[in-house]
C-alpha cells in the first residue's frame, strides 16, 4: 500500500513541523484484551454500589420496565450503525422510523409537527426558547421554578450567550406555578414566552388556568409547555389542550436507561406556524422518480450545513438511536400498555403517598395532583434523613435543599410500576426509625 | 447490496384493537386517581402484537445502510468499525441503571469511568482538562465559545465580538459562534488549501475573541503553519479553537496541545468507536488549557487529593465525587452529566487500544485514505494532490463539464453497487466535491473492492454518462423528490388518514 502511495513508509505520510510533533509521554489507560477490558468494567460496576439499593429517585430521569423487544431490535447493526440518513435511498428504513417518531411525538403532545429530537429534555426547552425569541423578537423568557432546575440552569447557560433574560415566576403553597402576578409581568410584553412544566418538578399537574393562559395569549407572548416525565403524556391532558405552543420535553421513559445521566432523548413539538423556527432534523414524507412512497429529511434550509451562522440553530447530532429506542417502545406498548403503565405508576404513587405520610411527623407538602413524584416534609434535614435511610439500604430520593434552600427539609420521591409494595414498606418502616431518631436527637 | 423492495406501512396504519401485548398487569382506569379534568380522553395510538412490531422493524432496519453491512467511505465522520464489547459494558446493569442522583459514594465506579477517560483524553490531546458535559460536537462547539465568552469577561476584555473561520470550516463553527452573539470572519484558504500566516495576521486584531480550526484541515490537508498561526491568534489576545472533528488523524502523532490550541473538541462518535446510531446520540468533551479550566461547565469529576490538570488517569484507591461548587463555571450545558454511556463505550476502546494502538489508529487511517486517493487519481481530479491524511477531496468538475455527471451521481451510483456514498459538497470552496475517509477499520481487500467499483463508474461517466445519472436502480426507492417534501411538507401521518 505504501509502494501505491508513492512513499517509503507510513513514517513518510504522518510527518508534522518539529514544532508541533509529538515529544510527550502519553499517560492513557493501558491496551488490554477483550477479556481483560470485560473484567476491569467488571470491577467498575462493583464499585457502583447503588444497583444493591432500593431507590425512589425521580426528578427527570425515571427506571421504567422495558420489554426486551425493543433492545433487541434496536441493537440491529442497521440502525445501531448508520450515519445521519443523508443519503436517502439507502435510508429508507431509518427515515421512515424517525418520521413515526415525529408522529408518536405530534401524537402525544397534541401538536401539528414534531422534529426528530434533540440531545435531552434541557436542551429541548433551551431550543424551545430560542424559537419563541426568534418568532416574537423579544429577549426575555418567563420561567416557573417549579421547572426543573437543571433545565432551568440550561436555558439560563443558553441564554447568557444570547444576552437574554431570564426571570422567574413563584411557587403557589400548594406546589404548582404561582400565576397570580403574571398579568403585570406580562404588561409591558417583554416576555418571548412564558414556561411552565406539567407535570411540574414537583410531580404536580401544572397547567396553567385558562385565565393565565388567556393574558400569555394577548401579550402575544408564547406559552412553553415542558415534560419531563413523557409517561404522563399518555395520561394526562395534552399540552395542546392546555394552551401550549411550543411543547418540549423529554422521552427517556419510553425505553430508554437513567445511564447515570445520558443518552437521554429531547423533544420539539409546535404548532404548525412555529415550522420554519423548528431546530434540527426533520423526516419528511414524499416519492421518488417512480412516485413511490420515499423518506427524506427536509427543509434543511433552517439548518446550520446550509445556512451557516444564519441557521435555526447550530444543532447537527440528534439522538436518533434513543428516538429510535422510544418509537419501538411505543410501537410495542401501544395505547392499551401506555395507559396501563401510566396508571400503575399513578396507583404506586398512589400507595406510596399513604405509606409515608402514615410516619408520623412526615407530611404531603404539596397537595396538588401529582403524576408519580410527591414532596414530603420530614421533621428533619432532608440530608439527614436520606443518610439514615442510605445506611438501611435505600435511596429515598432527593434532598430539594439541593435546589431550593427553602424546601431543605424536603424529599422529592418517585414511585413507577417498577416500584414494589414490599419496597414502600421497606422505605416506610426505615423512614419511621430515621423519623424517630431526629426527633429525639433534637 | 441491494435491499429488499418491500413496502413498509407505517407503525399507525397496521394495529388494531385487541392486539395489546401483556407487558404489565391490567391497570385500575386513570379516572381512580385523577380528576376527571386532567385525564386524557384519547390517546389515537395503535396496539400491535410483537411480531407485527418485529417484523415491522426489522424490515425497517434491512432498508438501511449501516457499517456492519456496508463501507461508508464518509468524509469528516470517521465511520469505523463500532466494537459489540463497548454496547456490552454501556448496558452493565449498575451502569445502564445508575441515577444520575444517586449519591456519590454509590457511584464511585462511574465516576471512576469519567476520570480515567477525562485524564486519558488530557493527556492524548495536550489539554489541562476535559468536560465531558456536552452532547455532540455543535454542542461542545458552543461550550467552548460560551467559555470564551466568560473567559473575555472575567478579564474585562468586552471588545472581542468576532469569530474566526476559514472556509474549509464545519457549518456548525459559524451556526455555534451565532449562538453566543460573535459576529464571523471568513477566511479564504491559500492556493495550498490552507489557512495561511499573512491571511491570519490580516484578521486578527483586537475584536478577535476565537479563531476556530480543525488540522487536519477539511481537505485532509495539516495545517503546517499551525504553530505561527496560534501564535499570531494569541499575540492578538484571542484564543485557539480546534474542531476535532478531524482528530482520527492525530493521536500519538501531534496534539492540539502543542500546537497551540486553547479550547478543543472530541467527536467521540468518530474517534472513539462510539455507534453513530443513524445521527445520535453523540458525545463532545471540551477539552481546555490550563487558564480556562475554571470556566468549565458543572459538574466536574474531581478525585480527592489529586490536582485537575497534573493528576494522573489511575483510579484505584481513589475517591471520586462530581464538583458543583465551581463559581467561574459558564453554568451547564444539559440534563445531568454526560452521555455517560458513550464514555464506558469510548474508555473501553481506549482500553482496546492503549497510546500505542491510538497511534496505529491514526497512522492506518491515513495509510488507508492515501491508498485511495493515489488509486483513482487518474481518473478524477484531485485538487490538492500531495499526501493527505485522513481524509482527502476529490472534484468531479471536469467530468460535470464533460459528461454531466455529477458529484451526487457518482455517490448515487455507489449506492448502487453496495456502498455508501462519500461526503459531496463539502468543503463549500472545492467545486462537485467528493470527501473520502476510510477509516483504519477497513481492510485492503475491501479497499481494493471499492477503488475498482469507483474506478468504473469514473470509466462510466464518461463512456455512457446516462447510465451513471440512471443510478440507483438496486436501492429500495429511486431519487426522491426533495422539493415536493420542502414545498409540501408532509412531516407527519395523521389519524385521519386510517
Amino acid at each position: 500500500m505504501v509502494r501505491v502511495v508513492g512513499v517509503d513508509s507510513i513514517d513518510d505520510l504522518v510527518r508534522v513541523p518539529d514544532a508541533v510533533a509529538l515529544t510527550a509521554e502519553l499517560d492513557v489507560v493501558p491496551a488490554r484484551s477483550e477479556m481483560e477490558i470485560a473484567e476491569r468494567f467488571g470491577e467498575l460496576a462493583a464499585r457502583t454500589t447503588a444497583s444493591a439499593y432500593t431507590s425512589f429517585l425521580g426528578a427527570g430521569a425515571y427506571r421504567h420496565y422495558v420489554p426486551p423487544v425493543v433492545g433487541a431490535i434496536a441493537m440491529r447493526g442497521e440502525f445501531l450503525t448508520s450515519y445521519t440518513p443523508y443519503q436517502a435511498e439507502v435510508s429508507q428504513g431509518y427515515l421512515q422510523a424517525i418520521y413515526e417518531w415525529q408522529t408518536y411525538i405530534a401524537l402525544l403532545t397534541g401538536m401539528d409537527v414534531a422534529n426528530a429530537s434533540v440531545y435531552d429534555g434541557a436542551t429541548a426547552l433551551a431550543e424551545g426558547a430560542i424559537m419563541a425569541i426568534n418568532a416574537t423578537g423579544r429577549k426575555a423568557i418567563l420561567v416557573s421554578r417549579a421547572v426543573h432546575p437543571q433545565y432551568r440552569a440550561v436555558l439560563r447557560t443558553y441564554a447568557r450567550g444570547l444576552d437574554v433574560a431570564v426571570d422567574e415566576l413563584p411557587l403557589a403553597s400548594d406546589g404548582t406555578t404561582d400565576a397570580s402576578q403574571l398579568d403585570a409581568a406580562l404588561a409591558d410584553q417583554r416576555y418571548a414566552a412564558v414556561v411552565v412544566q406539567s407535570p411540574n418538578f414537583f410531580g404536580a399537574i401544572d397547567t396553567l388556568a385558562p385565565a393565565a393562559v388567556a393574558a400569555i395569549r394577548a401579550t402575544k407572548t408564547l406559552l412553553i409547555g415542558v415534560t419531563a416525565e413523557a409517561l404522563a403524556l399518555a395520561a394526562l391532558v395534552p399540552p395542546s389542550s392546555w394552551g401550549v405552543d411550543i411543547a418540549v420535553g423529554e422521552g427517556q421513559s419510553f425505553g430508554n436507561a437513567v445511564a447515570y445521566g445520558g443518552p437521554h432523548v429531547g423533544f420539539i413539538a409546535a404548532r404548525e406556524e412555529q415550522l420554519r423556527r423548528i431546530p434540527g432534523r426533520l423526516v419528511g414524507r414524499t416519492v421518488d422518480n417512480d412516485g413511490r412512497t420515499a423518506y427524506v429529511l427536509t427543509l434543511q434550509a433552517r439548518e446550520q450545513h446550509i445556512r451557516r451562522e444564519k441557521a435555526t440553530s447550530n444543532i447537527c447530532t440528534n439522538q436518533a438511536h434513543c428516538a429510535l429506542v422510544a418509537t419501538i417502545y411505543l410501537a410495542a406498548l401501544g395505547k392499551t400498555g401506555l395507559r396501563d403503565v401510566a396508571a400503575h405508576n399513578l396507583a404506586r404513587t398512589a400507595e406510596l403517598r399513604a405509606a409515608v405520610t402514615a410516619v408520623d411527623g412526615v407530611h404531603l407538602r404539596f397537595t396538588a395532583t401529582s403524576f408519580n413524584e410527591i414532596v414530603v416534609r420530614v421533621p428533619a434535614p432532608a440530608a439527614e434523613i436520606l443518610r439514615v435511610l442510605q445506611s438501611r439500604g435505600i435511596i429515598g430520593g432527593l434532598d430539594l435543599g439541593r435546589f431550593y434552600p427553602d424546601l431543605a427539609d424536603c424529599i422529592l420521591m418517585n414511585a413507577t410500576e417498577l416500584t414494589t409494595s414490599a419496597q414502600i414498606a421497606q422505605l416506610a418502616g426505615a423512614l419511621k426509625d430515621a423519623v424517630r431518631d431526629a426527633v429525639a436527637s433534637v | 447490496m441491494p435491499l429488499p423492495a418491500f413496502d413498509t406501512p407505517l407503525i399507525f396504519e397496521t394495529g388494531q384493537d385487541g392486539r395489546a401485548n401483556r407487558y404489565v398487569a391490567p391497570a385500575p382506569p386513570l379516572a381512580e386517581f385523577l380528576p376527571a379534568s386532567a385525564v386524557r380522553d384519547d390517546l389515537p395510538l395503535p396496539d400491535n402484537s410483537e411480531l407485527d412490531v418485529v417484523r415491522h422493524f426489522t424490515r425497517l432496519s434491512q432498508k438501511t445502510f449501516g457499517i456492519d453491512t456496508t463501507f461508508y467511505p464518509l468524509g469528516s465522520c470517521t465511520m469505523k468499525y463500532n466494537p459489540r464489547i463497548n454496547d456490552a459494558l454501556a448496558n452493565l446493569p449498575a451502569m445502564r441503571d445508575l441515577h444520575p442522583y444517586a449519591p456519590d459514594e454509590l457511584a464511585q465506579g462511574a465516576l471512576a469511568v469519567m476520570w480515567e477517560l477525562e485524564r486519558s483524553l488530557a493527556s492524548l490531546f495536550g489539554m489541562a482538562a476535559f468536560s465531558l458535559n456536552p452532547a455532540a460536537g455543535a454542542h461542545a462547539e458552543l461550550t467552548a465559545l460560551l467559555i470564551a465568552k466568560a473567559y473575555f469577561a472575567k478579564r474585562g476584555d468586552a471588545k472581542r465580538t468576532t469569530v474566526i473561520v476559514p472556509d474549509t470550516a464545519h457549518g456548525t463553527n459559524p451556526a455555534s459562534a451565532a449562538m453566543v452573539g460573535y459576529k464571523v470572519v471568513s477566511l479564504k484558504s491559500d492556493e495550498r488549501g490552507r489557512v495561511s500566516l499573512e491571511a491570519i495576521k490580516a484578521a486578527v486584531g483586537d475584536d478577535t475573541a476565537v479563531c476556530m480550526m480543525t488540522n487536519p484541515n477539511t481537505l485532509g490537508l495539516f495545517e503546517d503553519q499551525i504553530h505561527e498561526i496560534a501564535a499570531a491568534v494569541h499575540a492578538a489576545g484571542g484564543l485557539m479553537y480546534y474542531d476535532g472533528a478531524n482528530a482520527n488523524a492525530l493521536m500519538g502523532n501531534s496534539r492540539p496541545g502543542d500546537m497551540g490550541f486553547d479550547l478543543m473538541h472530541l467527536n467521540l462518535h468518530k474517534t472513539f468507536s462510539i455507534p453513530h446510531g443513524g445521527g445520535g446520540a453523540g458525545a463532545g468533551p471540551v477539552g481546555v488549557a490550563a487558564h480556562l479550566v475554571p470556566f468549565l461547565p458543572v459538574p466536574v469529576v474531581r478525585a480527592e487529593g489529586v490536582d485537575e490538570i497534573t493528576g494522573d488517569w489511575r483510579s484505584d484507591e481513589r475517591t471520586f465525587h462530581l464538583d458543583f461548587d465551581r463559581p467561574d463555571a459558564i453554568g451547564t450545558m444539559r440534563s445531568f452529566w454526560s452521555n455517560f454511556a458513550h464514555m464506558v463505550r469510548a474508555l473501553a476502546y481506549c482500553y482496546a487500544n492503549g497510546a500505542a494502538g491510538l497511534t496505529r489508529v491514526s497512522q492506518l487511517a491515513i495509510l488507508n485514505a492515501n491508498y485511495i486517493r493515489a488509486s483513482i487519481k487518474d481518473l478524477i481530479d484531485i485538487p490538492y494532490d500531495e499526501p493527505n491524511r485522513h481524509e482527502f477531496v476529490a472534484s468531479a468538475a471536469s467530468i460535470k463539464r464533460e459528461t454531466g455527471v455529477r458529484a451526487l451521481d457518482i455517490g448515487k451510483a455507489l449506492l448502487d453497487r453496495g456502498y455508501h456514498a462519500p461526503t459531496v459538497y463539502f468543503p463549500l470552496l472545492v467545486p462537485e466535491c467528493l470527501m473520502i475517509e476510510p477509516t483504519e477499520t477497513e481492510s485492503k481487500e475491501t479497499l481494493d473492492a471499492f477503488i475498482a467499483a469507483l474506478r468504473d463508474i469514473l470509466i462510466a461517466a464518461r463512456d455512457n454518462p446516462q447510465s451513471v445519472l440512471d443510478t440507483p436502480v438496486n436501492t429500495v426507492v429511486g431519487r426522491v423528490d426533495e422539493t415536493r417534501a420542502a414545498r409540501q411538507p408532509d412531516l407527519r401521518w395523521h389519524p385521519a388518514e386510517a
